[in-house]
């Protein structure tokens, strides 16, 4: 690339070829400028102006009014910012929620499935990505179905003597359910007279309500298929050499599984921890044609706040505000994972275990594995 | 690297010209409409279009056949088209400046398309503005101006079930007339099997007992909250009283989405809903035998809360004159009539009540209601609030009055400021 760019364009006979690439790339560019970067472009004017939804955003009667329409989410101490805040909460918790039980349980059916010895691998795959090739709008409605108070999960549940709750109805945090078996039903001051976000932090600490769990089960429920599917692919492109060393070097399944495979998958782990993160913070489909965000916003999400202060509310740069704060939420996220789960080089503590014992010391080499365990732990 | 960089720079700045010129071509944007006719309204000889948000199809027939009639006497040219979701659809034709030229509007969205100037303010233009009722045109003030026709409104009563009503040993001496009869009749109708009274735990039922109290959230011109008056503490603490009763659950709490389908199923003895429950119960529920009464009289007399959308019209019509016209066909007395008969609301003008009221003799309570009726509040973001108090009273059964009320007065505060 960089030996074709610095010769003179007009010699030779490659002399075209720069012309041609961006002549070949040009439909594309100009389709994802007209779809992609120019809306986003415009949203982000009007997330700094004062349109109101008539007529054209670039018009004269706009007006920009700075950072007025952000300042009105974050330190606003009006509905908008108590909004968002409720919002913010009910997806952190979606969020907390979700992606660890989809990645883990992913990678709990990928390695299933994946198994040599598995007879009809086939159809469990099928089965396991079913739910993801569903329209989630299908599935929504299913869900209402089945956790209505008195669906089917409710039947399931008093069979065991369990008097289920009323799912999509239900504005309780399941944190604070907790406490309250203990008694505990008011949290103390500290917790209830400071605010964030216009949100107490004991409301911060609720949890998610007994309806947006339900949500959590459906994501949980129709993304592992897919995210099965990237671990199947890690999985397989995984040599069988390095864990047939470990075979020899007497690990057992449960070591190999966590010493030997999962950190080879991490690439994958990382692919699927940032797509999981990034969907969690958008969930709008389920929201739209489940609950509206009710019941008490307990189900509101910053992706529905967004198109509800502009299509509903005509607000229309609040709503393109809070698209922007939950980019830049999402982007941040990402870049803390991507730190987290960056490779490094194995502390000096932790290479200890594996070293081979300097020569001279016989004596002390076999309670060198039983010390490497406790450095572990 | 650099030149790498500048070149991307480049080719993204044509990529993006090349982009706002196709955008261009779109037009839609920055389109001026020529203002030019009889009193101040555009007239031109483009056909029309109806934007509506049906119930069904028997609302979409009935508006159908209205515009039809229309097309033929008039010779301007209309179609109706039903949308999926109204708001969005009509956000959508405002911010492009080709929105639909009459559609329905509801009270929540008025402020918000009055203030930024989409909606033609027509309604002293009309020529049958005398004939609606005072409080629907109040409805549809918004600073002052008179925006567009009420299409037809629907109002509260109570509905009761006439089986269980004699199974509890109750005759007809024993309607309701004030709160204590309610709670009493409520608390006889309770059974392990269903609950005396199954409204919607929201702002639109309950606000009944505030109107009965002589409250609301908001005055009547929607200019002041009074969210917590004496009068609403009042109502709150007596509908919290039938909760811990026992004889009043919300219709989310029996398992139900409103009080009609609470109702219909048999979960609850008597509901609060408006006359939209009769073709939920016709079509749903055909064997529940029930009759309709007028609320009961509070401490400050009768009170109902009302319901309505109106007929709007696009400030960016090209053809307003054309849409006027339309628009007091579409309300006049016999369009109406019918349109109650197709899909149940009642008309908005005076001169057709006698005539429903002879059409309609089960459903006369509503409309008796339409003399002290009162509407929901529609300062500019009061929907938002609305929801807001919708989701604190989920949890009235725990809450209390006061607080939720002093919360909704600030944010109704912060709307008037």
């Amino acid at each position: 690339m960089t030996a074709t760019t610095r010769r003179p364009s007009r010699s030779g006979i490659r002399g075209g070829e720069a012309l041609s690439g961006y002549l070949f790339t040009a439909p594309m560019l100009l389709l994802l400028g007209l779809f992609l970067v120019v809306p986003v472009l415009m949203a982000l004017w009007v997330s700094f102006s004062d349109w109101s939804g008539r007529g054209s955003p670039l018009s004269g009667d706009v007006h920009f009014v700075g950072l007025n329409n952000y300042s009105a989410l974050l330190t606003g101490g009006g509905l908008a910012e108590q909004d968002f805040g409720t919002a913010l909460k009910n997806n952190a918790w979606y969020v907390v929620l979700v992606v660890p039980l989809q990645t883990a349980l992913s990678l709990f059916l990928a390695v299933l499935v994946n198994r040599q010895i598995l007879k009809g691998r086939g159809f469990f795959r099928t089965a396991f990505y079913f739910p993801s090739v569903t329209s989630s709008v299908a599935i929504t409605v299913l869900w209402l179905f089945l956790f209505n108070s008195t669906g089917a999960v409710n039947k399931l549940l008093s069979f065991i003597g369990v008097k289920g709750p009323n799912w999509f109805n239900d504005p309780d945090g399941i944190i604070h359910n907790f406490f309250g078996l203990f008694g505990v039903k008011t949290g103390p001051a500290v917790l209830t007279g400071n605010t964030a976000l216009g949100v107490s932090w004991w409301d911060w600490l609720g949890g998610p309500s007994v309806a947006m769990t339900a949500f959590v089960l459906l994501a949980v429920f129709t993304t592992s298929g897919t995210f099965m599917l990237l671990f199947i692919a890690g999985l397989q492109s995984l040599g069988g050499d390095v864990t047939e060393a470990a075979m020899m070097d007497g690990a057992n399944g449960w070591q190999r599984f966590w010493k030997v495979t999962l950190p080879q998958l991490r690439p994958t782990l990382f692919t699927v921890l940032t797509l999981g993160l990034i969907g969690c913070w958008q969930v709008f489909d389920q929201i739209y044609t489940g609950t509206k965000g009710g019941p008490g916003k307990t189900t509101l999400t910053p992706a529905f706040l967004s198109y509800q202060s502009a299509f509903n509310n005509q607000q229309w740069g609040q709503g393109a505000a809070i698209a922007f704060i939950l980019f830049m939420i999402i982007v941040f996220f990402t870049l803390v994972q991507r730190w987290v789960l960056a490779e490094r080089k194995v502390s000096k503590r932790r290479m200890r275990g594996y070293e081979i014992p300097p020569s001279g010391t016989p004596v002390a080499a076999p309670t060198q594995p039983g010390r490497d365990k406790e450095g572990q732990r | 690297m650099q030149r790498r960089t500048t070149r991307w720079l480049v080719v993204g700045a044509l990529a993006a010209a090349g982009a706002l010129t196709l955008s261009a071509c779109g037009s839609g944007f920055s389109s001026g409409s020529s203002t030019s006719g009889t009193g101040g309204l555009t007239s031109s000889k483009k056909a029309l279009t109806v934007l509506i948000g049906s119930s069904g199809d028997a609302e979409t027939k009935a508006v159908n056949s209205a515009v039809a009639d229309w097309t033929k006497s008039s010779g301007t040219k209309a179609t109706v088209s039903v949308a999926s979701d109204l708001n969005q659809q009509l956000a959508q034709g405002f911010s492009a400046g080709k929105p639909a030229d009459v559609f329905y509007l509801s009270t929540d969205a008025l402020a918000g398309y009055a203030s930024n100037g989409s909606l033609l303010a027509y309604g002293d233009q009309l020529k049958n503005k005398s004939d609606f009722y005072p409080s629907l045109v109040k409805s549809f003030t918004f600073d002052g101006k008179f925006y567009c026709a009420p299409k037809d409104f629907s109002t509260l009563a109570l509905e009761i079930n006439t089986d269980m009503w004699k199974a509890a040993g109750l005759t007809d001496a024993d309607i309701p007339k004030t709160w204590d009869d309610l709670a009493t009749v409520a608390k006889k109708l309770t059974t392990p099997q269903h609950v005396g009274l199954g409204i919607g735990g929201e702002y639109a039922r309950i606000a009944a007992f505030m109107t009965q109290a002589g409250g609301n959230l908001m005055n009547a011109d929607s200019t002041k909250a009074t969210a917590n008056s004496d009068a609403n503490i009042k109502a709150l603490d007596y509908v919290k009283t039938l909760i811990a009763d026992g004889s009043l659950k919300y219709a989310k709490d029996l398992g139900a989405g409103w009080g009609g389908e609470a109702f219909g199923k048999g979960l609850a003895a008597m509901t609060i809903e408006g006359n939209w429950i009769t073709g939920a119960m016709t079509n749903d529920y055909p064997n529940v035998k029930y009759t309709i009464a007028e609320l009961p009289t509070g401490p400050a007399g009768k009170g109902t809360m009302q319901f309505t959308n109106c007929w709007g019209i696009a400030a960016d019509s090209p053809n307003q004159a054309a849409a006027l016209k339309l628009v007091e066909k579409l309300t006049s007395s016999s369009d109406q009539l019918a349109f109650s008969k197709a899909f149940g609301p009642m008309p908005s003008i005076k001169s057709a009540a006698a005539t429903w009221k002879k059409d309609n003799p089960l459903l006369v309570p509503f409309l008796k209601g339409a003399d002290y009726a009162k509407g929901v509040p529609t300062a500019k973001g009061a929907a938002d609030v609305v929801t807001d108090f919708n989701s604190k009273i989920e949890s009235l059964a725990t809450g209390d009055p006061k607080t939720i009320l002093d919360a909704t007065q600030k944010n109704l505060e912060a709307l008037v400021k």
